[in-house]
């Protein structure tokens, strides 16, 4: 049995003459950190759009959770979290109608969707917030909610799309605080981001040029490879060499 | 006069609950690059939709170019130019057609005013016959700016131009807001961002209808209160815990890789105390440093105070 939680080998996709990911290769241990960095138009969407299982590669390799990116697909989806800042919660939809909405779509049962429900908003402190509309609730705690949700079948990856956008530095942290929980849990974390403070808090760390991975380490290896005080740093050195024009 | 002027602005978009905004007062001064520096759901947009006449608030006055917003808003509609965070041009309309139908609207010509947005089209005009709803984030954001600037507007307003765009592609934006102030245009910026802040002339900090505080990023770090420390290990999360519990701390939190802390009281026992209570919690290479905060732990360090 194999302790990589993604396995990704050449991995490439082309829209007609374009090359949006262009070969490739990283693996993600379980239970890491994993973050995906890149500029906008680098290739970040279409690559996480593969190993959700979304969109079917061009050519290469990969396996997610143990799966293949080409034959099961939907098993991939059933053993994945996935939440993003653009969509995360339904705003109509009151706290705990969210909880057993994707509870139940994860494929819960009645059961267990009661206990996580109770468990997860117990853990979140919203007892009071539990019957009202999500839209009324401030950002913050909605991405902590939505990121909870992400989790709530205890899948062996979550894949956080720009989680943080726009959230409170004080809220921001506390949302790290929770990948770290998930982490430390055994749940693999692949996440991507545009505040340069939270690449520091990854693992490893991938930075897409072009639809290439063009550097992966741990942060404090790329700073001392591209003699670098901050990974602000080290992003600007590799992001300047991109050709492509922004997304 | 100042350009912008707001006096005890408040909003409520609902009965019960917190006011979007509470009594907000602020001017930002003719040529003035000015940032609103806040999280979303801060009050931002409500300021900026204000101040460009498409909402009333509850209470209060502003002025903009020495124009009410509410007696004399056809004036100020023709004197400004708006970016909202949503992009808002015609999807189906091409570059070309969006900038045209923008100069027009306000009774321009492209022609007249193109030195002015010269260095931004350049760089979308090789896709110029692109419908704007094909665009990419970047060149929308760009076509977007040409469109709030083609009347040459006495203040621009940019609602969170800078929002999920990347690093390099933030720092290009800001670069192009110097050259516009340099033209003499009035600017107010709103970023969740807090690195975007020492960018500004003044700031506003602003969090949940309220302004925390105003003044030049440079002296709001200098009224940072008390002293702020980095502490740096091997293994930073794993220390975050541990230090939190320490008994003298008053805030501690992960800042890259680092940890941010202040004490609860000055005292020249504290760090050194610190350091000798983590070492016997087994953590190692734990050193401390006193350092200069900036825009962001001035930020939390309000509304810790706050809360």
């Amino acid at each position: 049995m194999s302790e990589k939680a993604i396995v990704c080998k050449d991995l490439t996709k082309r829209f007609g003459d374009f090359v949006a990911v262009n070969h490739i290769s990283f693996d993600v241990d379980k239970g890491e950190i994993f973050g995906f960095l890149g500029a906008n138009g680098a290739g970040k969407t279409t690559a996480m759009r593969m190993l959700c299982g979304l969109s079917y590669p061009t050519s290469g390799e990969a396996t997610v959770a143990g799966y293949n990116v080409f034959k099961q697909q939907e098993a991939i989806k059933r053993n994945i979290g996935y939440m993003s800042q653009k969509f995360s919660l339904y705003e109509s939809l009151t706290v705990r109608e969210n909880i057993r909405f994707y509870g139940g779509v994860y494929g819960l049962s009645d059961k267990q969707l009661k206990e996580k429900g109770d468990e997860l908003i117990t853990k979140l402190g919203l007892e009071k917030e539990a019957k009202m509309m999500v839209g009324s609730l401030p950002l913050g705690w909605k991405q902590k909610l939505a990121f909870s949700v992400a989790i709530i079948h205890q899948p062996r990856i979550v894949f956080l799309d720009e989680p943080t956008g726009g959230v409170d530095p004080v809220t921001r942290r506390q949302f790290w605080d929770l990948i770290y929980d998930a982490a430390a849990n055994g749940i693999t974390v692949f996440v991507t981001t545009h505040y340069m403070d939270e690449a520091e808090y990854c693992n490893r760390i991938s930075i897409m040029v072009d639809g290439r991975i063009d550097a992966l380490d741990s942060p404090a290896n790329l700073k001392k490879q591209y003699d670098a005080a901050s990974m602000n740093e080290v992003f600007y050195a590799l992001a300047r060499t991109a050709k492509r024009s922004a997304d | 006069m100042d350009t912008v002027i707001l006096q005890h602005i408040s909003k409520s978009y609902v009965k019960e609950g917190p006011p979007a905004l509470q009594d907000v007062s602020f001017s930002v001064k003719k040529g003035e690059l000015f940032g609103l520096i806040g999280p979303d759901g801060a009050g931002k947009s409500t300021i900026f939709r204000i101040l460009t006449t498409l909402l009333l608030s509850d209470k209060g006055s502003a002025t903009v170019a020495g124009y009410d917003v509410v007696k004399n808003y056809h004036e100020i509609r023709s004197c400004v130019g708006y970016m909202p965070g949503k992009f808002s041009l015609y999807q189906d309309l091409t570059i070309e057609e969006n900038l045209h139908f923008f100069a027009t609207l306000f009774g321009t010509t492209v022609a007249a005013n193109y030195a002015l947005i010269k260095d931004i089209y350049e760089q979308i005009a090789p896709f110029k016959n692109r419908r704007a709803g094909k665009l990419s984030g970047g060149m929308k954001q760009k076509l977007a700016l040409c469109c709030a600037l083609i009347h040459r507007p006495e203040v621009l307003f940019l609602d969170e131009p800078t929002t999920g765009v990347d690093a390099v592609s933030r720092k290009e934006f800001w670069e192009m807001l110097q050259r516009l102030k340099a033209e003499g245009i009035t600017i107010v910026v709103s970023t969740p961002y807090m690195d975007e802040a020492s960018l500004c002339e003044r700031i506003a900090l602003i969090q949940n209808g309220q302004i925390l505080s105003i003044n030049t990023p440079a002296k709001i770090i200098e009224a940072y209160p008390g002293k702020l420390y980095a502490l740096t290990a091997p293994k930073v999360h794993l220390l975050l815990k541990d230090t939190r519990q320490y008994a003298g701390i008053s805030l501690c939190y992960a800042a890259g890789d680092k940890l941010h802390l202040s004490f609860k009281e000055e005292g020249k026992e504290h760090p050194a105390g610190l350091l000798s209570w983590l070492e016997s919690k087994g953590h190692q290479g734990v050193r401390i440093e006193e350092i200069t905060p900036d825009i962001e732990d001035c930020f939390i360090a309000k509304t810790s105070t706050h809360e």
